[in-house]
């Protein structure tokens, strides 16, 4: 991420400026950090201890707070976030690689067309096809399974994934599949043994992509599905609110749950989370 | 290989993606504009056809009309805070001064994004808690007991409010766009800047402005779907747009014509308009960087030339 060190000498001298933006970023460190860093402290108290002293460490950790959150409901929506997490991306990264293959190695008629139907779908708000989606879902008779999670979240991300795909398939060079078609490889080999294997960065940054797009994911999730035992974590911790009514420790405690499995991912990942980002900023 | 089989494979390999995509994607996105002449519920198997009624109540509709002003100020607020914000901080977080620290900044603006907007809402309606609420709490602390009011429950203050957090999420999402587009720009710009004794500001204003433009178009058409489009946060934190309607977004409304009310022609019909108002965005996003990529090849030739 750091830039390269060029020569710096004059410049890193701290005048009254540097200053003054180094104050300003501590404000909004502390704008951002403080309120994180309440939810977990406020995690480990009892509801009286909140409502009486708000901005008080706990005089007693509670750790059981957290014991509680994962029996009363978390357990369950944390397991659906996971299944349908990992079965989004291991559709959208099977799927939008053959795509991304056939798109960069063939040249055909209407292969321009199909390349922007992906870009199109990129631009699309789910918002916008909201309701004949709802309609649909109860026609395949999937309304109120995993399948109506997973399969629109699919669709939503294949655009960027196959674009994102397709353009590191394109740097590939194509003496190497000429040789494998040369060695008696077919199409589907070259694809599997030859592409996939030299993707990997690529593929790593789509599978963070779309683990974070699926595990926060929230409008589908709470229209989608009805049933709480199929709820994945954004949309079930709703009904997690409401059902703890005042156990505001344990709800928070919930919420640390809900937040950590992408902030750590974050932490591993950093490069390939940015980079995507980065190269996706067409649409979020 | 025979050359049928040759022609077929293609095909084959973008198939099972473009079935996914017409089925999910594009077939519902027709069908939206078909249903928006209609008349249905939920569960009912027949629909009546009902030609532009349902635009017609669209117009007359007064609280379409406070969606769209709220995802307005959506825009407006979000344009000036993430877009403007995250550039600065990223200029200041790329300066050489900080480049020390600046791996820590950057980490922390950053964590937001990454939390669901559930747990940011929940985080929120307790920072904004009358009573209880940190916010009101720090105002009362440091004597300014006049500012303390109920953020979420007047509806004179609830769309800020809603969009105030926005802002303390989004932020960092676009101040990390920003940085990597500075990063990309040639350091010997600025070294030719510096010899020619520009200060900072003058080096943001004569490189780092005009290198990023095309991130800065980025970003804020993206900001601004963002904006018309925002369902989360509303639907969440003032629960379905509250008090009354005052902080009613466009697809909130849509949400609740279409699954509390039942009209799902009517919904179908705000969705229409929400596309409109999304591809016109996405349309001058794509003009103006066809115009900027078309630009980057001729520098990019230039460039090789020499």
């Amino acid at each position: 991420m750091s830039r390269k060190n060029g020569s710096l000498s004059s410049r890193t001298r701290f005048g009254p400026m540097e200053w003054v933006w180094l104050v300003i970023l501590s404000i909004g460190l502390l704008l951002i950090v403080y309120p994180l860093f309440w939810t977990v402290m406020s995690s480990l108290k009892s509801y009286n201890e909140i409502y009486n002293s708000v901005w008080n460490l706990p005089r007693q950790w509670l750790w059981e707070n957290y014991a509680k959150a994962w029996q009363k409901g978390i357990s369950s929506y944390f397991k659906n976030s996971l299944i349908v997490t990992v079965s989004t991306v291991f559709s959208v990264l099977f799927i939008g690689s053959l795509c991304a293959y056939g798109l960069s190695r063939y040249q055909f008629k209407g292969s321009r067309i199909f390349l922007l139907l992906c870009m199109g779908g990129m631009m699309l708000s789910p918002q916008v096809c909201l309701i004949p989606l709802y309609k649909l879902l109860q026609f395949l008779n999937i309304h109120n399974t995993y399948f109506a999670m997973i399969l629109p979240y699919v669709a939503f991300r294949l655009p960027i994934t196959v674009l994102l795909i397709r353009t590191y398939f394109l740097s590939i060079p194509k003496e190497l599949e000429e040789s494998a078609t040369l060695d008696g490889c077919t199409p589907f080999g070259i694809y599997a043994r030859i592409f996939l294997p030299i993707s990997k960065p690529i593929l790593l940054t789509c599978a963070v992509l779309t683990t974070y797009y699926s595990w926060n994911e929230f409008l589908f999730s709470i229209i989608f599905i009805d049933s709480d035992s199929l709820k994945t974590i954004p949309a079930g911790l709703m009904n997690f609110r409401d059902a703890l009514q005042t156990d505001w420790g344990v709800l928070l405690a919930g919420m640390v749950i809900a937040a950590l499995p992408i902030i750590i991912l974050f932490i591993f990942m950093q490069k390939y989370f940015i980079r995507g980002m980065a190269a996706g900023s067409v649409k979020g | 290989m025979t050359h049928k089989k040759r022609r077929l494979a293609p095909l084959l390999f973008i198939a099972p993606c473009m079935i996914i995509l017409l089925v999910f994607v594009y077939i519902p996105l027709v069908q939206n504009f078909i249903f928006s002449t209609e008349s249905f519920s939920a569960f009912s198997a027949t629909k009546e056809f009902v030609g532009l009624e349902n635009f017609k109540t669209l117009m007359k509709d007064k609280v379409v009309y406070t969606a769209l002003r709220n995802n307005v100020y959506y825009a407006i607020i979000s344009i000036i805070c993430q877009v403007g914000g995250g550039l600065i901080l990223a200029a200041v977080l790329e300066d050489v001064a900080f480049r020390k620290i600046s791996p820590v900044f950057r980490t922390v603006f950053f964590i937001p994004v990454l939390i669901s907007m559930t747990v940011i809402c929940l985080l929120f309606s307790f920072i904004y808690h009358p009573q209880i609420g940190l916010l009101n709490s720090f105002l009362r602390q440091i004597g300014l007991d006049g500012l303390a009011r109920q953020w979420l429950g007047s509806s004179k203050t609830a769309i800020f409010a809603v969009i105030a957090m926005s802002q303390w999420q989004s932020t960092g999402y676009i101040m990390m766009l920003f940085i990597v587009a500075i990063q990309k720009i040639p350091e010997d710009l600025y070294e030719a800047a510096r010899i020619d004794g520009a200060n900072k500001l003058q080096c943001f204003f004569s490189i780092t402005f005009p290198q990023v433009r095309e991130m800065l178009f980025v970003t804020m058409v993206t900001t601004t779907i963002g904006a018309f489009t925002v369902f989360n946060e509303p639907y969440i934190l003032t629960k379905g747009g509250g008090p009354g309607t005052s902080s009613m977004t466009l697809a909130v409304h849509m949400y609740q014509s279409a699954f509390v009310r039942d009209r799902m022609g009517y919904a179908s019909a705000i969705a229409v308009l929400i596309f409109l108002i999304c591809i016109t965005l996405a349309l001058l996003q794509l003009l103006a960087l066809g115009n900027d990529n078309s630009e980057a090849k001729t520098t990019k030739k230039r460039r090789n030339a020499k």
